[in-house]
């Protein structure tokens, strides 16, 4: 059962590499390609200086392959070469030009392929997490989904760009070097490879055991940079109670333990190296002896033997790192993995019955009951009506439940089959498109997000672009133009990460700009005003009243004055409506609602 | 741009500046450096045992003496992984010592520096200060110059070996090498140059991951999926386009590489071919020599510019090193009192709580505008003082000046009557507790975030403090209890958990002046009422500065300060205040309105 499941996972995880790699995979194949000629280029290179050298030496012509000694003859036999070595001397730059080009078009070819992966990759990986479902980002760390769409995805880019066709290099560079070998001396060959397992088995397993060890390093590092950060942050507490010789102290004894874990893994690559060393210059004396004896032997020239020579040292580098790339793999299997989880997280889908309905009917919830999964039920059988054109004020604290009613009416919550349903112009939101149902909701929230960029940019953001007359206007809509026009950039200041810190009531203005730039049949305000003044906030709504009076709008909001407008007030308790009805019924109904009304009213008899 | 210019003036590309923090590891450094260099003779001898083979084995046709031969070989063999072996391991030692020490200096250093520093760089610039620029340069005093020596040596041996075995031959070789020298730095810069635009690309691909995980909500809700999408495609469009004119640079430059062992090779057989007829031995080992001199060759000219890059770092942390604190204690004061990290505890008097701030004027060191003048004030031990204003009026200046972390640009501030200049800072800081109701916890357990209010309180100690905050139960739910860990800045605990665990810390230091950060977001309710009554015996029995948002706790204080774009607008006791009706009273009026509201909805 169980291995059937993995079975289907590998096949699911090679279709999804299969996809990735469409539109990179004839740049591998030029990649590879390109590396086959290298290598064929370097193994030419000793054999036309073991033709100088027995041409020079004389004799032992009876060594070489038949192509070889073609050549040779068409060029005017080995005397004649003897004579004008130029010749060779030219074979040798055209071989290293052959070289030059195919080294060039290796690396050209690979950083395109892997390149092209990664971005596909990027893309993917980013189309995908816009259109993830909403619970799922409430479920995830942020840190951790950024590590795997960051890190992860290095990870993979360096073992694609480098190790993948690396492999491949190495392999060809092998079977070549091995091959030209066997053809010039079957024996020696069979004296060369003996101690190659034993290089290539060490370089794994140790690759294998520090594995381990380094993660270890990389943990403590991060520790001595996460303990400098915090007294950095908390520089006050640390100054105002004499902590600094105690956080020496602390900071102290981490980097000591630090620098002691590194010098041990410092002692343990030196090994390594040391040992890899030793194991290839033993190798090579074989070769060299042995080599000598046959020469004396006579079964194999002078000039083979340096060849021979040669080739056996081109060996010597690949054999090493084909440890650490095998090793390299479990590495990259793990990102891999890690990536795919977001690529196999579930996305938002439509019905497939779903249409583009017209939005400008009334909003109607009916005996809507919600939870969110494994957790206890927020909202118990809601049921209100927002007529076309008129504004709803909703209030309500902490926990009432109010913003979930937002979030499921821009279907960033799901309702299930027998939570009730929420209709527009009398459709069943669940069969409306859900692009078409947010383009034509428009929701500020409390604490809006602005993404980096300049204001103008950010106002602008979800209409056509450029419009600067558009972003001027709702600017002036939301009582930001003022503000902005206060800044030393105006409209070009940048906000976001890397720009200005913005007041909360200063984001909150510009993410009901933002919202005006796209005019909407229904707004909604989930408390969008709360950090911006008393005043202020009535010119916004005022301005709004003026520009927006068409469209169903609904308010959630603590104060009084911002609700009394509304054409129809509801009081949300703990998921349920309490109270119903204007400003005008409410304030002396004797519920919560009036209790807050006295309060902001009469704010003055209280403060006694 | 100015600092390139300065950076131009380092000599020896700055490596003099820090000469002075390298004594611990400067025999280590001439340790590193001698085996670098016996390896390097290792290396450039053991061709040499080829030639022997060609020229005795091979062309005398006999193997006598092979067994002295396998046993100097096998030796050099030894001898020359041993060196590299030691240089190897040192030149990690070393890296890593450079590394603590000069982290230790600059950590150490930092903890003196005063308030105006941290205000004015980002705690970003500070951090990479000390973590990466220091690592840049351990790299720097270790590998970089074990490559050095190692490169340079191996040239230099290789150079002089192919002298002495054919003159002429190595004349004619050493000709090509200017021109791929010259070759090689051409390319050298402009990678350089494309890897910094790589570089930035990757900082904006990661910056827009950020954004469409942090902002999903508002990028669901305004519907602007596709816009986001395709702006992200057109930086990873940017990123693939780049990356492969890297590449090509790259393929140039070792194409260079290819073609200079070529041509080497190339004028080795035209002109050198002959030798092989009687010296088949000398012209093998000519060409390993020629063929291995490129690697090193390219490799000085990389480290030219490592070293180039890392002056800056090496400047960078100098600097750090360099910046003074505006709070200094006087020489007199350090001789009385001790310093920071050497104080002399048997001359320090008790504090006894009183604070005056007397005709004080200050202008915070970055500041334009002047925000206290000629300000009078006294607080007798005992005394509750609340300030209280819009978030980023300026309340925290009274306090700042209290705690001395800036002192008064005019002016003085006593304690007990003296003048805080005539003690030392950890003399005041350590009779002074400060609570941030945004808290901050150290990573670490319970206990080591506790004891940090005091050092030497026993287990009863630290269990009373926790009692009369009443967390007995918080510590009780902990799974070690006093021994859980609590994360990386406390945040395994909740916000609530880690305001009673750092008001146990604040008792603990039992603390004369007591200054308390209030936040403004509030918490859940019946947190709240356990904060507030902890709070309060926590407060009584020392002179305490609150940086106000409570009612309860401003309507209760003694005397209350009102803040207002930096200056103080208002000064009196709560009922005083309202009946002005002024500022305060606007203040205090929309906090009652929001808090009722938000009790009545519960």
């Amino acid at each position: 059962m169980k291995s059937k499941e993995m079975n289907t996972q590998n096949r699911e995880k090679l279709t999804l590499l299969g996809r990735f790699l469409h539109g990179s995979k004839r740049f591998f194949l030029a990649a590879v390609l390109a590396a086959c000629v290298t290598a064929l280029a370097d193994m030419l290179q000793p054999q036309i200086i073991r033709v100088a050298v027995d041409c020079v030496m004389g004799g032992g012509e009876e060594d070489f392959p038949a192509w070889v000694l073609g050549a040779v003859e068409k060029l005017g036999g080995f005397g004649w070469l003897a004579e004008h070595l130029y010749v060779l001397a030219l074979g040798v730059m055209a071989v290293a030009g052959v070289q030059v080009a195919s080294q060039y078009a290796f690396r050209v070819f690979n950083t395109r392929a892997s390149e092209t992966l990664v971005k596909t990759m990027r893309d993917s990986l980013f189309s995908r997490l816009t259109r993830l479902n909403y619970d799922w980002h409430m479920k995830n760390k942020t840190g951790d989904i950024i590590q795997r769409c960051t890190s992860d995805i290095e990870t993979m880019k360096n073992f694609l760009s480098e190790q993948l066709t690396g492999i491949f290099r190495v392999v060809i560079l092998l079977v070549l070097s091995v091959g030209f070998m066997v053809s010039m001396h079957p024996v020696l060959t069979l004296i060369a490879l003996i101690p190659i397992p034993a290089v290539i088995g060490y370089s794994f397993y140790f690759h294998q055991k520090v594995h381990d060890g380094i993660e270890e390093c990389d943990e403590n590092e991060g520790k001595l940079s996460a303990m400098a950060q915090e007294n950095l942050t908390g520089v006050r507490v640390v100054r105002a109670f004499g902590l600094e010789r105690s956080e020496v102290r602390r900071f102290n004894a981490q980097n000591d333990h630090y620098t002691r874990l590194w010098e041990n893994m410092g002692r343990e690559l030196s090994v390594f190296w040391s040992v890899s060393d030793l194991l290839s210059g033993v190798q090579i004396m074989l070769v060299v002896v042995f080599g000598a004896l046959f020469c004396i032997r006579g079964t194999m020239t002078p000039g083979t033997y340096l060849a021979f020579i040669t080739y056996n040292a081109q060996m010597s580098w690949p054999i090493r790192t084909l440890g650490r790339m095998i090793s390299e793999l479990s590495k990259a299997s793990v990102s891999i993995d890690r990536v795919f989880y977001i690529m196999n997280s579930p996305v938002e889908q439509d019905d497939p019955e779903a249409e583009d309905a017209p939005m400008d009917g009334d909003i109607c919830f009916d005996h809507v009951s919600f939870g969110y999964d494994n957790s206890p039920e927020i909202l118990h059988d809601v049921s209100f009506t927002v007529k076309a054109g008129t504004t709803l004020g909703i209030l309500g604290g902490t926990g009432s439940g109010k913003s979930t009613l937002m979030l499921l009416l821009d279907k960033l919550y799901p309702l299930s089959p027998e939570g009730g349903s929420i209709t527009i112009g009398g459709r069943d939101i669940r069969r409306i498109r859900t692009a078409h149902l947010r383009r034509n909701i428009g929701m500020v929230l409390q604490e809006p997000y602005l993404f980096s960029g300049t204001i103008a940019e950010n106002i602008g953001i979800a209409a056509n672009d450029g419009d600067m007359e558009l972003v001027r206007d709702a600017a002036r809509t939301a009582c930001l133009e003022e503000t902005i026009q206060a800044f030393a950039s105006g409209y070009e200041t940048m906000v976001g990460e890397r720009g200005v810190t913005l007041s909360g009531g200063q984001k909150q203005r510009t993410a009901i700009a933002r919202m005006l730039a796209v005019p909407a049949p229904i707004m909604i305000f989930d408390d969008s005003l709360s950090a911006v003044d008393t005043q202020t906030d009535a010119k916004v709504r005022r301005a709004l009243k003026e520009r927006f009076g068409r469209s169903t709008v609904i308010l959630i909001s603590h104060r009084i004055t911002t609700l009394a407008a509304a054409d129809k007030i509801i009081v949300l308790d703990r998921g349920r409506i309490v109270e119903e009805g204007t400003h005008e019924t409410l304030k002396t109904a004797g519920g919560i609602y009036q209790k807050i009304y006295q309060t902001q009213n009469g704010s003055e008899e209280v403060a006694e | 741009m100015s600092q390139k210019k300065r950076t131009k003036h380092l000599q020896f590309f700055g490596i003099g500046l820090i000469l002075p923090y390298l004594k611990n590891v400067s025999r280590l450094i001439l340790i590193m450096l001698f085996f670098g260099l016996l390896g390097t003779v290792g290396d450039i001898v053991l061709p040499l045992f080829q030639r022997y083979a060609l020229d005795h084995f091979v062309a005398e046709g006999t193997m006598e003496g092979v067994g002295l031969f396998i046993g100097a070989y096998l030796l050099t063999l030894v001898f020359a992984a041993g060196s590299n072996f030691t240089s190897g391991y040192v030149a990690t030692v070393v890296e890593m010592r450079v590394n603590r020490d000069l982290r230790q200096i600059g950590f150490r250093h930092l903890q003196t520096l005063s308030f105006s520093y941290f205000n004015q760089n980002s705690v970003g610039y500070i951090h990479s200060r000390l973590i990466s620029d220091t690592s840049r340069i351990g790299v720097l005093l270790s590998w970089i110059m074990v490559d050095f020596i190692w490169r340079g040596a191996y040239l230099v041996g290789a150079v002089v070996m192919m002298l002495v075995l054919n003159w002429r031959l190595a004349v004619l070789v050493l000709m090509v090498m200017p021109v791929f020298v010259l070759l090689f730095s051409l390319f050298q810069n402009r990678l350089e140059s494309v890897n910094r635009d790589i570089r930035e690309i990757n900082a904006q691909i990661t910056s827009d991951f950020n954004e469409g995980i942090m902002g999903a909500k508002t990028i669901k809700s305004l519907s602007i999926e596709e816009k986001m999408e395709s702006r992200f495609l057109s930086h990873t469009a940017k990123m693939r386009k780049t990356t492969v004119r890297a590449a090509r640079l790259r393929g140039l430059f070792s194409g260079t590489m290819s073609m200079a062992t070529g041509v080497t090779l190339a004028i080795l057989l035209w002109k050198g071919g002959y030798i092989a007829a009687t010296e088949i031995g000398t012209f093998s080992v000519f060409m390993s020599y020629a063929q291995g001199m490129m690697e090193p060759l390219r490799g000085l000219v990389d480290l030219v510019s490592e070293l180039i890059t890392t002056q800056v770092n090496i400047e960078r942390f100098t600097n750090l090193l360099a910046v003074q604190s505006d709070v200094v204690d006087t020489p007199e004061v350090v001789e009385r009192y001790g310093d920071t990290f050497e104080p002399k505890q048997e001359n320090w008097e008790e504090l006894s709580g009183d604070i005056e701030f007397r005709d004080v004027t200050f202008r915070y060191p970055d500041g334009e505008e002047t925000v206290l003048e000629h300000f009078s004030l006294k607080i007798p031990f005992g005394t509750h003082l609340a300030i209280v204003g819009e978030t980023g009026a300026g309340k925290s200046t009274l306090v700042n000046l209290v705690c001395r972390f800036y002192e008064p640009t005019r002016g003085q501030i006593l304690i007990d009557g003296r003048d805080v200049r005539e003690r030392s800072q950890l003399w005041l800081h350590s009779a002074i507790g400060y609570v941030l109701q945004t808290p901050h916890l150290f990573s670490g357990t319970v206990r080591e975030n506790l004891l940090m209010g005091n050092p030497n309180a026993s287990d009863e100690q630290l269990m009373e403090a926790i009692r009369m905050v009443s967390a007995e139960d918080v510590i009780a739910h902990l799974e070690k209890g006093l021994d859980t860990d609590v994360g990386e800045g406390g945040d395994l605990l909740s916000t609530g958990e880690k305001q009673l665990i750092s008001f146990a810390r604040a008792i603990l230091a039992d603390p004369r002046i007591l200054i308390l950060d209030e936040a403004t977001a509030s918490i859940d309710t019946m947190t709240e009422a356990r904060i507030q009554s902890a709070m309060e015996r926590m407060i009584s029995g020392r002179t305490c500065l609150m940086i106000a948002h409570r009612l309860s706790t401003v309507r209760n204080a003694d005397l209350i300060l009102a803040v207002r774009d930096g200056k103080i607008v208002e000064q009196g006791t709560h009922a005083q205040l309202l009946e002005r009706r002024g500022y305060y009273y606007e203040l205090y009026t929309r906090q009652n309105e929001e808090e009722t509201t938000a009790r009545i909805l519960g």
